[in-house]
């Protein structure tokens, strides 16, 4: 009976993901933290995750080839402007631009090898697996699209947003500890905005996607920092009499612990 | 030690910035000058961004004339009626600057138009304090008598309608250069993210006649109150004003002041005029110079939005 509940849950999740074969694994997932807090000392933090793949079926237990994964991190999403300098009237301005709708902030792409080697080439681009293959849609005119990895305004956007550590990819970023346990780190800087993350990890193994499995943390400022910030935002013009009153005090103050006269 | 903005969403090293305060508020109470001229381009080196290092010196200046300003009360050298007269267009200009700050700001062009102000205004203003120091320098030691400003000289400016007496500065000026000048520095504060007290001083000096004894504290009085409203504009319009980074360049900049202050009273007039000269132009070709040199990123990103 429990074997028949087993496999009508196959069956089911088969039905609601064509994607995946009907001889899936099963994928266990872990994280070390649900909730990274952002105090007046965070200067950036890691995150572990572990997982199981688990072959249920008799047929996946029977699979030649190791496993290999794919694990996608995603910050929330913004929208950024990219702007490009050039020299006008012998001084270097902002001239063209381009806006980047509702992209993810941080972006990680980590697996256990290259993609190319246990992947198609059809399953990188519909699953975006890696940078390169990560939509990043732009706004061009009245559409929104992204031209690909040769445009000039993408390419510079990921190399900005690589240089502050907020997009990343790592073909040695998951590490398999035995061909069915693996673990990740999840490198988050400073600068890794507030908000939650999405963890979207895949199983491969003979150029198949045979499971996949999520996982979620949130970046969220507490006590001070926290207050401080809702604080500027949403009652802004207290927040800037509370300064003014604070840089009126500290003047103050120094004048009385200075007095000479 | 790190510690973390939470406005400007960076850590910074925190004896940096506290040591940043301190110099910069060195040169301010030597010169007698607010010093965010120095600031703000101080902080954008070390990674924050324009926006917020403008909104959040201007606190900071706030601050530091605070102090200056109450020593001066002590000593009867602020002229409240012509600091309160500046200040009616002071407000003005600050509410425009203020206005134009988010506006260049939504159309990519605040840097840029901070650069420009600061290369134009700086190498000026310096050159010009230059070229004034040197031939005080040059008289002095020819041995030739200072040429002192004749007490009834009169300029277009003194010309003008609406003509109001200053007590204690013992002047009787029209108000609309005063109103003018007020809206000048206001404005200039608010998009640059400067006192405009190395402005302040010798327009008060050259235009109005406004004498010695009281020029520093009445210009200190404007720029306390515009820097206090340019605070509180900045933090409803543009939510930018980082009051932990605030925090940390004021205490940094009040004692650094007190120093400087010490320092600047065992030098000549005309000395401490001509350093302060070179360090203003100084300022302002090193601004000229990352204008026309190639950047080294032609690419820059900014988020504009979240969901």
């Amino acid at each position: 009976m429990k074997r028949g509940i087993a496999i009508a849950t196959a069956a089911l999740a088969s039905l609601l993901s064509a994607a995946i074969p009907a001889s899936a694994e099963r994928l266990v997932t872990s994280i070390s933290r649900h909730q990274v807090l952002v105090t007046s000392s965070f200067t950036g933090t890691a995150i572990v995750l572990f997982g199981t793949i688990e072959p249920d079926t008799p047929a996946s237990r029977r699979r030649a080839s190791g496993y290999d994964l794919t694990v996608t991190v995603l910050g929330p999403k913004q929208t950024v402007m990219t702007r490009k300098k050039e020299r006008l009237l012998g001084i270097w301005t902002n001239t063209d631009s381009r806006t980047f709708v509702n992209v993810p902030s941080y972006l990680a792409a980590l697996s256990t090898r290259p993609i190319e080697l246990f992947a198609t080439a059809d399953m990188i681009r519909q699953m975006q697996l890696g940078l390169d293959s990560f939509l990043l849609p732009q706004q061009i005119g009245a559409d929104v699209g992204d031209p690909g990895p040769a445009d000039p305004f993408r390419t510079n956007f990921v190399r900005l947003k690589t240089a502050h550590r907020l997009y990343s990819q790592k073909t040695n970023g998951v590490t398999l500890l035995t061909p069915t346990v693996f673990r990740t780190e999840i490198t988050l800087p400073a600068e890794a905005p507030i908000g939650s993350y999405e963890v979207d990890v895949r199983v491969f193994t003979d150029r198949l996607n045979v499971a996949r499995g999520n996982s979620a943390f949130e970046i969220v400022k507490v006590g001070f920092e926290q207050f401080v910030a809702t604080a500027a935002r949403d009652y802004g013009f207290f927040y800037g009499i509370a300064a003014a009153m604070m840089a009126m005090f500290t003047g103050w103050f120094a004048s009385v612990v200075f007095r000479r006269d | 030690m790190q510690i973390y903005l939470p406005i400007a969403d960076i850590p910074v090293d925190m004896f940096l910035v506290l040591g940043m305060g301190l110099a910069v508020g060195f040169i301010s109470g030597m010169f007698g000058i607010g010093g965010g001229f120095l600031m703000t381009p101080l902080l954008i080196f070390i990674g924050i961004s324009p926006a917020v290092a403008v909104a959040s010196v201007a606190s900071h200046i706030a601050a530091s004339s605070c102090s200056g300003v109450l020593t001066y009360w002590r000593r009867r050298a602020v002229d409240l009626a012509l600091g309160m007269m500046l200040l009616a267009g002071g407000i003005l200009g600050t509410a425009v600057g203020v206005w134009l700050f988010t506006t260049l700001r939504a159309l990519g062009q605040l840097d840029i138009t901070i650069g420009v102000s600061y290369v134009v205004l700086l190498s000026t203003v310096g050159g010009l304090m230059i070229n004034e120091s040197i031939r005080a320098i040059l008289r002095e030691q020819q041995g030739k008598p200072m040429t002192l400003r004749r007490g009834g000289a009169h300029t277009w400016v003194h010309g003008l309608p609406l003509k109001m007496r200053f007590k204690r500065s013992k002047i009787y000026v029209s108000a609309i250069p005063v109103w003018t000048i007020g809206f000048i520095i206001g404005f200039v504060g608010a998009v640059m993210g400067i006192g405009g007290g190395f402005l302040l001083v010798p327009m008060l000096i050259y235009f109005l006649h406004v004498p010695t004894a009281t020029v520093i504290g009445t210009s200190m009085v404007l720029t306390l109150i515009t820097m206090a409203s340019a605070t509180v504009m900045h933090a409803t319009t543009n939510h930018l004003v980082d009051a932990v980074l605030a925090l940390i360049l004021m205490v940094g900049g009040v004692i650094g002041a007190q120093f400087g202050a010490r320092a600047g009273q065992n030098m000549r007039g005309e000395r401490l005029r001509l350093l302060l000269g070179l360090l203003v132009l100084a300022v302002g070709l090193r601004f000229a110079y990352q204008l026309v040199v190639q950047p080294g990123d032609l690419y820059s990103i900014r988020q504009i939005g979240a969901e």
